[in-house]
């Protein structure tokens, strides 16, 4: 390190990723911030500024409220039911038989399709007459329960979110499979000899131990839920009110009505929420390591 | 002359010794059976989805006409599908458009944040922590807070519909994720390295390039298997900055399938695998790459 200019080295390393993020990532921040506060409409027509009217606007409008308890409601589903079944099933494989490489490595396959993929396989399960769903339902006598899953208002952001755990899941079970690596088994041992049952050994020993895998677990996943949108677009086309998140309502309030002002303030408002976990997940990330 | 394998499991002393060996050696097999059967039933099930697909890929027109349960395997099965699917749907020039976007932006990203990685791992300056917040949390932020910016932008620079255009946006956000994990890899590595390579008078682009990347390798791998993946299965962006046909992403033209073949399941299914395939083989060659830079942070307390 050059004493003089210590700081004239790392500035041409970082020049180029630095203004390619300042261009595509924070300069746009900024400018949704701005269009937020104005009333653009479509790339042609002047701005003007109409303060926080957009956001007076969004306070009362229902498309946006159903948006807003949507989201929470992925948030809640994909905390309450990933986190323990992933879990469970990373328990489950944690062992040294022969081949269970193989189970995992085919479990783990939702989680490399795509959200497009992802979701035309699953308009078919729930397609009402001959989906696999209403299918099995009938076949094992539960007709009763049968439903129009993405036709009807009071099951679609349900079923929607099924299909974002049935991703989310192999992924929290890779995070805990990697985070079980670190449970030393002489710990165990100890706590075995010491006449614990299997439950105290989970929850005095491994469950302790796993705690930074539960916290990347939890952060990601409700990163993840406040960032659904492939799946709503794919499988609703974003149309019903039903269905709609933030992130979605953002995009047919901007790309399909040409409402941009309106679109950037739901975006920013979306912006916010996120970055508390956001702040907290790079507290958590960065806290670990000692100070420069 | 005693063995290793005698050394740890010891010689059984008495015949209830032998016994107690034999009862244990069986539970030790029951467990295993249970848990084959109950590792295969989770996986089974858990891919049900998958298995549809496959199922309703390989059927022709006229069996999913006459039998519309799409979970049920087929009579017969046939590719006419996937051949349909490939040239009739487009999506031979869909998954040649997607090679095109995806494979420069993940070189251009690890390429660039490989540089920024270096100078946040390496120089202690004044603002270090603060740029590397800058990118993490930039990795993390709704992607609907940068839509309309870069589209605006894309679109008064001529971008929109350009392989370019959606490139650069992709080089350009993937930046926050591939810097925060490259500079976690390069500062596992000893800092006496470099400081060695200086004091024999080597340029830091040269210590870089000559003595740092090499070494990185590995993560460099880890990343660009996890960024292949994601830039693929990418849809929003193709969304945003591509509306004509021909320079469709796969995601996308599936997208679109679904209103252009609605009845023909077996076509939009049989997009759904070809879509699938290479990202899927990508994860199948490198799993372990893909793995440990999925479980960052996950490991160590």
């Amino acid at each position: 390190m050059k004493r003089h200019q210590p700081w004239l080295t790392p500035l041409k390393f970082l020049v180029i990723p630095l203004v390619m993020y300042s261009i595509w990532v924070i300069a746009p921040i900024l400018q949704s911030m701005v269009f937020s506060l104005t009333d653009r409409s479509s790339i042609l027509i002047q701005q003007r500024y109409v303060g926080l009217a957009n956001f007076f606007r969004l306070f009362g409008d229902r498309t946006f409220h159903l948006a807003l308890w949507n989201n929470l409601q992925w948030m809640i589903g994909f905390i309450v039911i990933p986190i323990p079944i992933g879990l469970a099933i990373a328990m489950f494989f944690n062992q040294n038989y022969p081949g269970t490489k193989w189970f995992k490595t085919a479990f783990f396959i939702p989680m490399t399709l795509s959200y497009a993929v992802i979701g035309t396989i699953w308009v078919w399960i729930y397609h009402p007459n001959f989906g696999a769903l209403n299918t099995a339902l009938r076949t094992v006598g539960l007709s009763e329960y049968t439903r129009q899953w993405l036709g009807d208002p009071r099951y679609m952001t349900r079923a929607l979110i099924a299909v974002g755990i049935w991703r989310q899941v192999p992924y929290v079970m890779i995070l805990y499979v990697a985070g079980l690596k670190n449970v030393p088994t002489e710990l165990i041992e100890v706590a075995m000899i010491d006449g614990a049952n299997w439950l105290q050994r989970f929850r005095n020993v491994v469950l302790p131990m796993l705690r930074p895998a539960t916290v990347v677990a939890m952060t990601i996943s409700i990163i993840d839920s406040l960032r659904a949108f492939d799946i709503v677009y794919v499988m609703t086309n974003a149309q019903p009110r039903a269905a709609q998140v933030l992130a979605s309502y953002m995009y047919t309030s901007s790309f399909q009505y040409q409402d941009y002002g309106y679109g950037s303030a739901i975006a920013v408002i979306q912006f916010f929420i996120t970055l508390a976990f956001i702040l907290f997940y790079v507290n958590i990330t960065l806290k670990r390591e000692e100070q420069f | 002359m005693s063995s290793p394998a005698m050394a740890t499991h010891p010689r059984p002393r008495s015949i209830a010794d032998l016994r107690l060996q034999r009862r244990r050696r069986l539970k030790r097999g029951t467990l295993a059976v249970v848990f084959y059967a109950g590792a295969s039933a989770l996986v089974l099930v858990w891919l049900i989805p998958v298995m549809i697909t496959v199922f309703t890929a390989s059927k022709s027109m006229s069996e999913l006409m006459s039998s519309p349960f799409m979970w049920a395997m087929p009579e017969t099965w046939t590719s006419e599908a996937f051949l349909q699917a490939w040239s009739r749907a487009g999506m031979s020039r869909y998954i040649l458009n997607s090679f095109i976007i995806t494979v420069p932006s993940v070189a251009g990203t690890l390429a660039i944040a490989s540089l920024g990685a270096f100078a946040l791992a390496f120089y202690r300056f004044r603002f270090n922590r603060t740029v590397l917040i800058i990118f993490v949390a930039g990795m993390l932020i709704p992607f609907q807070m940068l839509m309309i910016p870069v589209f605006r932008m894309s679109d008064r620079l001529g971008l929109i519909n350009t392989y370019r255009g959606v490139s650069l946006f992709h080089i350009a956000f993937q930046l926050g994720f591939c810097v925060y994990f490259l500079r976690n890899f390069l500062r596992t590595l000893p800092y006496s390295l470099i400081e060695a390579t200086r004091i024999d008078g080597a340029r830091d682009f040269t210590i870089f390039a000559r003595i740092i990347m090499p070494l990185a390798l590995p993560s460099l791998a880890a990343l660009a298997v996890l960024e292949f993946t994601w830039i693929w299965n990418d849809l929003l962006w193709s969304l945003v900055l591509l509306n004509q046909n021909r320079v469709m992403t796969v995601t996308q033209g599936l997208a679109n399938m679904q209103g252009q073949f609605i009845t023909n399941y077996n076509i939009i299914a049989a997009g759904s695998i070809i879509a699938a395939i290479p990202p899927l083989i990508v994860f199948l060659m490198f799993q372990r790459f893909f793995i440990s830079g999925l479980t960052l942070g996950a490991e160590k307390g």
